[in-house]
């Protein structure tokens, strides 16, 4: 039980049952679907960005906890970043979930660190991730295609 | 002394188990709770040991030498076929074609059967449960020939609509091609039916038997399919090998699938004249050593009773059925008539993914996922489900586990 609870810690937990911007969003500059065939998680993210400035994000979908709860802990963290800080914040948080503590700090985390149990499951740290590509990818404008981390 | 008593009797399950040294290796520091027995089963130390005999002591290549060698290993491969044709109850051992699985056996009816004889405006006819593995060879195909696809439907307990599939055969029905048992589901088909409804339009008929072979006695002329295919994963023996069952006389109309060495009787660069049956659909040096490993595993089903075997997976999927049904949330995917022993279920507010790692962490091994059935998966309206799928060697002290795990799931999910 002790190492479940490192996987599902409370966070991921509370995010997983009450997924904050859980909307779709009207108004949209982009909306982008990632997909992981293998285990049927399927979610949509919407941004509204201005300049660099990514002023709203909302998702849809479902998934497993681990998904949901990455996707809702993503929204919360990078609403009012910028595009450098939002693709900072993923190459920590990827390094977080495989493991990687190298360059690293707490403060920067923030409530990313929930998800340092992932990296003792390398069958979920694509569950993890899967709303951050899709992120990176309509970031980086790669349009309406659907993005997947098979 | 009842029926369920005399089983247990007879499948001696304290040896069985002893047979296969998997089931004794801690898994996450617990005792293995094996339940994905659909995707791939374990297999007996007779198989192992087979296999490891042959490589030191029997090692050649087949049907050319004429060293020692050569004969012992082409008689030990040839005896192993004679095996299959037995246990598969066809007339004859050239109806028995190696293959590395029950996935080469369906694409080689497809490739040969299917690209000769399936014109522009014919049809092919599936069913709503199949594993993408018969579905989506027919749409290479059907596409490839201008022909069409049709799925015949299932009803909500996973049963397919007999009525429906009747209707949908014609004079433009070429194949018709379903499973003996759902992977997804459990259910078993009426195969004999479906088959004499199809022979009736004048179509032939491939059976997908991967989880057929596992779970029940096998008679394909009884059952009087044209074709049918399964894996010898399945049903504990090694992977990578299994056999396809093709009726002699349409094997003999059919082209070669595959060139090569083996599969010629004189090649010279005018014209090649084709080895006869089967060896005209085995190109190359064939999987000796699992062919060989195959044979013994059906050997040690067969010596075990596929009755007895049928009969204890019955009372695990009775058993397990029943006592997953205390579980609050729980919902069986697929309640059929007739059902191998798979249970495919959801949980409510817990995705099948997360019960997959807490129950792995109690060393129970589950499948979880939409079971290479993603059509199946759409039409009961599940991303995803769970999946038990109980063996020849599972207990219900294991069904008891898996209840005991999914209470451990609910609890940290609540």
């Amino acid at each position: 039980m002790s190492d479940l609870r490192e996987l599902y810690q409370q966070v991921i937990l509370d995010h997983n049952k009450n997924p904050r911007n859980f909307r779709e969003m009207a108004g949209a500059t982009s909306k982008i679907e990632g997909y992981n065939p293998l285990c049927g998680d399927h979610y949509t993210i919407f941004l509204q960005v201005d300049g660099d400035t990514i002023k709203d994000v909302s998702f849809t979908g479902n998934g497993c906890a681990i998904s949901k709860a990455s996707a809702s802990v993503m929204s919360s963290m990078v609403k009012g970043k910028s595009r450098e800080e939002a693709a900072r914040l993923f190459e920590v948080f990827h390094k977080l979930v495989t493991g990687d503590a190298s360059g690293v700090d707490a403060a920067e985390l923030s409530r990313l660190a929930a998800f340092s149990g992932v990296s003792e499951y390398p069958a979920r740290v694509k569950c993890a991730t899967l709303a951050w590509h899709t992120l990176n990818a309509a970031l980086e404008g790669e349009g309406q295609q659907a993005v997947t981390t098979e | 002394m009842s029926l369920a008593m005399s089983h247990a009797l007879a499948l001696d399950l304290e040896r069985v188990r002893r047979d296969f040294p998997i089931l004794h290796k801690p898994v996450r520091g617990r005792q293995l709770v094996y339940l994905d027995n659909a995707a791939t089963t374990q297999k007996p130390r007779q198989v192992i040991e087979r296999l490891v005999r042959y490589y030191e002591q029997e090692n050649s290549n087949v049907h050319r030498g004429v060293h020692y060698l050569s004969e012992v290993a082409t008689a030990a491969y040839e005896g192993s076929r004679s095996v299959i044709q037995r246990f598969l109850n066809a007339r004859s051992e050239k109806e028995i074609v190696i293959t590395r699985g029950t996935t080469e056996g369906i694409n080689l009816v497809a490739q040969t059967w299917g690209r000769q004889n399936v014109r522009e405006g014919d049809e092919v006819l599936i069913t709503a449960i199949e594993h993408h593995s018969n579905i989506v060879p027919w749409q290479m195909l059907c596409a490839e020939k201008g022909a069409t696809l049709r799925v015949a439907p299932v009803n909500d307990a996973g049963d397919v609509i007999i009525e429906e599939f009747a209707k949908l055969l014609n004079e433009r029905t070429k194949i018709v091609a379903f499973g003996h048992a759902s992977n997804a589901l459990g259910t078993i088909n009426p195969v004999r039916q479906m088959t004499q409804l199809a022979h009736d339009a004048g179509a032939i008929v491939v059976i997908d038997g991967a989880q057929g072979v596992p779970h029940l006695p096998i008679d394909v002329q009884q059952i009087g399919c044209d074709f049918y295919a399964f894996s010898g994963h399945k049903v504990y023996g090694p992977t990578g090998i299994g056999a396809l069952y093709g009726r002699e006389s349409l094997l003999e109309a059919m082209p070669p699938w595959m060139g090569g060495g083996d599969m010629i009787l004189s090649v010279s660069f005018e014209k090649t004249t084709y080895n006869a049956l089967p060896y005209k659909f085995e190109a190359g040096t064939p999987n000796i050593a699992d062919t060989i490993g195959l044979a013994t595993a059906l050997e040690y089903v067969a010596a075990l009773g596929l009755e007895n075997i049928a009969a204890h997976e019955h009372e695990l999927l009775t058993y397990a059925t029943e006592r997953l049904q205390e579980i609050d949330g729980l919902r069986i995917i697929g309640t059929a008539r007739e059902k191998a022993s798979v249970i495919s279920f959801t949980l409510e507010g817990v995705h099948p993914h997360d019960i997959g790692t807490i129950l792995d962490q109690e060393g129970i091994a589950i499948r979880t996922g939409h079971h290479c059935a993603q059509p199946l998966m759409m039409r009961f309206n599940v991303p995803a489900t769970g999946r038990a799928s109980f063996g020849l060697y599972n207990t219900t002290a294991e069904a008891d586990a898996l209840v005991d795990g999914l209470k451990k799931v609910i609890e940290v999910f609540r």
